[in-house]
């Protein structure tokens, strides 16, 4: 059992309960103590934000299979240095998690690291090969609730609906989609228009998105099922979801850092840490994602973390892989380009990165209310401290599309059931 | 000038018209007896081409020999990052040898800016992916300017299957920038979708287009296209598309026929017509050693350690130009 | 600062008449003479006294031009490859006499450069020089034979040579040190 520990004079934001005040809180006993008191260590949170911890929905922690890019060990520390205590690691591993053993496995590597939660998610299809349904009810036995093929969608819009009908017979399950049409996406390296034109790249339309997204919303509607939609990339995708919300369809989505930030003419650089997919787009489509998140159409951020080991990112730009990391920067990066300039509110931006992440994900121990009794799966972080992006990162990878900038917004501690993980900047395990 | 020559548009006007002024110079000394000075006598040039191009590589190697230049040829067949070292290593390697100029033919866009972090000497591109050829584009200007007596107002049709052509991108963005009037013609499958920002006109009418012009470009199409189903068929295309005897009976008197090399015969162009004297593919082969010459010469002549010695940076996009401005 | 006039153009005028004498008398005639002219203003001056050998001999001389940049001894030294001019010597040069021509005589490394461009065009059977104006300060063990003028200057003056041709009078200048050297023409050897 942690000792208990005291924050004082932090700036309390929850979004789950609506508070916004500068407060004391007391934690004993691994969960949120009633009132203020004396504790073994008390730490001084003046002009600092106290939040529940951030909840990511996608992640690639690579293990099993890719522990040269990232382990479960290293990926949770990354994470609980920016300030998340859960993240959903995705199935695309080596073997692929399409089963309870490998659930049970990455269950246990987490456990044995202890800085961070993590939610392992199941392939919906075996191998991830798009063709016969995995062993979803054996998976949610052990613990998962979310299911998704990341790295491609259900090619077979029946398997599909048979996956968003099946699940309805568990409680919380949701099925979660990369929407990208294979052949129109078929050797894109960027988002296609006028700068994968200049850079003699070819490109892939945000029409390869859109056509999946339009095609999953109207089999949700069909089944009634819970969708998901990851890392929206265009602002049509977002469009057709706000329509879908308003006819009532149960589903809900998230958007990375670096949609929200970034755009294709970052690219002219031929810099592949930004090599992503989906591709960075138009600065129209930042805006359109930026507007959904803020109205709550795009309910999440998510990360979509994601590893590659520096040889394969320093390659020509047609051979390297996609991908950027994402769990050390996410909160600056919403803090710094969306709540600084006004964009969004601090508490919505927190509702983004934790409280509806949990509720997505059925993490009923994160994303708040923080609240007498709860457990203390808490991060502070001081909105204003400026750092640069770059090496070493607790990731055991470099690529990050925000590497050489400078960001503001460093977290200072992370909680997780009562435990300081991350103590002044500082990872204790 | 930049240390590098990555792209058309890091050149200005006034940079293009010097080099092809330079290789008029070159052009001379290739008729001597002796073709060969001494200008870059001690520097090592390296070839790294990654394509298989005889031609090209040929082009580079004798310009370089002839500045009394010492010449590496590494040539690899095939893809780079499966067979073999990495580029970044490749280009340490070359780093380590001293090489003062790295000509670099690759079928990645984007390499040579890419090799230009790990060397300090010159890169040169030679062709990346579907990028940019610059050197091809200037002996193409270069050619059409000694033919034709200058380059403003020329009016030039590139035909063919400009979506994955290097040399037409190039070319259109060299020949705007010397303020003659562009026309791509070819398959709407194979017309870039923001070919109006370049500041050219698309026709795919061939027919309405040949009577106007100074010079016709025609570009090589590949079989594989058709794979591609970017075009039902190669005799489809050639129909439509290709510069038959006939065809080029349209085409005015004075103007040029032109083609990168090497020809499909048949398919986009006639062997009558790339046999005919108003064809100038055999000058763009001879006009390649001057035009390499000089640019070698500039990039090499200084020491660049001044304050306009740029970092190669990022690609620029070519500025917004309304179409038929 | 306007620049100081070291030659009217009666002087200048009168120098290039004499040293077409001197060529004359030198060569026993003009046969088996031909001009080079160093670009660029050697060029005009080689025209010149071409004209001037035929006037007093009745004789017309073949005149070259030579552009010796790519000969240059500090390519590569300087922040910009240096520009270049016309080369265009349409004759044979083996068993002639070539005069080469230049407006300045200065440090010498321009004429040396014109000799190994001359020598890549074959072998003539003598190599004289003529300028018209001799400044001093040589580098290199080079003289010329035939001088319009000597005229003593500290090593940090820019000498010009104007011609009527190409800037409208005829005139020797000098001006001030140039504080920086951008291109190439003002460097004068």
């Amino acid at each position: 059992m942690p000792e208990s520990v005291l924050f004082r004079g932090a700036r309390v934001v929850d979004p789950a309960s609506g508070t916004d005040e500068v407060a004391d809180l007391l934690v004993d006993g691994g969960v949120i103590a009633p009132s203020p008191g004396p504790a073994a260590t008390m730490l001084d949170c003046d002009g600092l934000v106290l939040a529940p911890g951030l909840v990511d929905l996608h992640a690639h922690l690579r293990q099993p299979g890719r522990e040269d890019k990232e382990t479960v060990e290293s990926g949770c520390r990354a994470a609980a240095l920016g300030g998340f205590t859960a993240v959903a690691s995705m199935a695309n591993t080596d073997p692929v998690a399409d089963n309870a053993a490998l659930i049970h496995e990455v269950l246990e590597l987490a456990r044995a690291a202890g800085t961070c939660d993590v939610f392992p998610v199941g392939a919906i299809t075996r191998g991830l090969g798009g063709e016969e349904m995995a062993e979803l009810g054996e998976m949610v036995d052990a613990g998962v609730r979310l299911f998704s093929d990341d790295g491609r969608s259900v090619p077979n819009a029946r398997l599909l609906r048979n996956a968003l009908t099946y699940v309805r017979a568990f409680e919380g399950v949701v099925i979660a989609e990369h929407c990208e049409d294979a052949s129109l996406a078929e050797g894109g390296q960027m988002h296609e228009g006028l700068t994968s034109s200049s850079l003699g790249l070819a490109g892939q339309p945000r029409e390869a998105e859109e056509v999946v997204v339009a095609r999953d919303l109207a089999i949700a509607r069909l089944t009634g099922g819970r969708l998901h939609l990851c890392h929206l990339s265009s602002a049509g995708s977002a469009e057709l979801v706000r329509r879908a919300k308003a006819e009532g369809l149960r589903v809900t989505a998230e958007v990375t850092p670096h949609h929200l930030v970034l755009s294709e003419e970052d690219l002219l650089t031929y810099d592949t840490n930004m090599k992503t997919n989906p591709p960075l787009r138009s600065g129209e489509d930042r805006r359109g994602l930026r507007a959904a998140l803020g109205d709550g159409t795009i309910d999440a951020v998510a990360t979509d973390h994601a590893p590659h080991a520096v040889e394969e990112k320093e390659a020509e730009f047609d051979q390297a892989p996609f991908g950027t990391i994402g769990l050390e920067t996410a909160l600056a990066a919403v803090l710094t380009h969306l709540v600084e300039p006004g964009e969004l509110t601090l508490a919505r931006a927190i509702d983004a990165l934790s409280t509806a992440p949990a509720r997505i994900l059925g993490a009923g121990d994160h994303g708040g209310p923080i609240a007498p009794g709860r457990p203390a799966n808490l991060v502070v972080f001081d909105s204003s401290a400026e750092w640069a992006v770059e090496p070493p990162f607790a990731s055991k990878s470099r690529n990050s599309a925000f590497l050489g900038r400078r960001l503001r917004g460093r977290v200072v501690h992370t909680m997780l059931r009562g435990e300081l993980v991350v103590a002044d900047g500082k990872a204790q395990r | 000038m930049n240390r590098h020559l990555l792209s058309i548009h890091d050149l200005s006007a006034e940079e293009v018209v010097r080099i092809l002024d330079t290789a008029e110079s070159f052009r001379e000394v290739g008729t001597r007896v002796i073709k060969k000075v001494p200008a870059l006598r001690g520097r090592t040039v390296v070839n790294l081409f990654y394509e298989n191009s005889t031609r090209t590589r040929i082009s580079f190697e004798l310009a370089a020999k002839r500045l009394s230049a010492d010449v590496i040829n590494f040539s690899t067949g095939g893809s780079s990052v499966s067979k073999g070292e990495s580029l970044k290593d490749t280009a340490l390697t070359l780093q380590a040898m001293g090489a003062d100029a790295i000509v670099i033919r690759h079928s990645s866009s984007g390499a040579p800016l890419t090799l230009t972090r790990w060397v300090r000497g010159s890169v040169l591109n030679a062709g990346d992916g579907t990028h940019e050829h610059p050197t091809q584009a200037l002996l193409d200007l270069y050619t059409m300017r000694d033919r034709l007596g200058r380059l403003e107002g020329l009016r030039v049709a590139i035909v063919g299957d400009v979506l994955h052509s290097r040399v037409a991108r190039s070319l259109s963005f060299a020949l705007v920038k010397m303020g003659a009037e562009v026309t791509l013609v070819g398959p709407p499958t194979l017309i870039p979708p923001d070919a109006a920002a370049w500041g050219v006109q698309v026709s795919h009418d061939i027919g309405a287009v040949l009577p106007k012009l100074d010079v016709c470009y025609m570009l090589r199409v590949q079989r594989e296209r058709q794979r591609q189903q970017y075009f039902p068929s190669v005799r489809e295309y050639a129909r439509l598309f290709g510069l038959s005897r006939e065809r080029a009976g349209l085409l005015p008197d004075r103007a040029l026929v032109m083609h990168p090399g090497p020809m499909n015969r048949g398919v986009e162009i006639d062997s009558d017509v790339a046999d005919l004297p108003r064809a100038a593919i055999e000058e763009q082969v001879t006009n390649g050693i001057a035009v390499r010459m000089s640019l070698l010469f500039i990039l090499l002549g200084g020491s660049g350690s001044q304050e306009d010695e740029q970092e190669a940076g990022a690609v620029r996009l070519p500025e917004e130009v309304p179409a038929g401005a | 600062m306007p620049a100081a006039r070291l030659m009217d153009e009666a002087e200048v005028r009168r120098s290039i008449t004499r040293i077409a004498h001197e060529i004359i008398e030198r060569n026993k005639g003009a046969d088996g003479v031909v001009l080079v002219g160093i670009a660029a203003r050697g060029d005009d001056l080689a025209r010149r006294l071409a004209r001037e050998i035929g006037r007093i001999e009745g004789q017309t001389v073949p005149v070259g031009a030579l552009d010796i940049t790519f000969y240059r001894d500090d390519i590569g030294i300087r922040a910009e490859a240096p520009e270049v001019h016309e080369t265009r010597i349409d004759f044979d040069i083996n068993g002639w006499t070539v005069v080469l021509v230049d407006d300045v005589l200065f440090t010498g490394r321009t004429i040396r450069s014109a000799l190994d461009a001359l020598v890549d065009f074959g072998r003539p059977t003598a190599i004289q020089l003529a300028v018209l104006v001799d400044r001093g300060h040589r580098e290199l063990p080079i003289r010329a034979d035939f001088v319009g003028k000597n005229l003593p200057t500290r090593k940090d003056e820019d000498v010009r040579v104007a011609l009527r041709e190409v800037d409208g009078e005829d005139a020797v200048l000098v001006d001030d040190p140039v504080r920086s050297e951008t291109g190439t023409e003002g460097v004068r050897s």
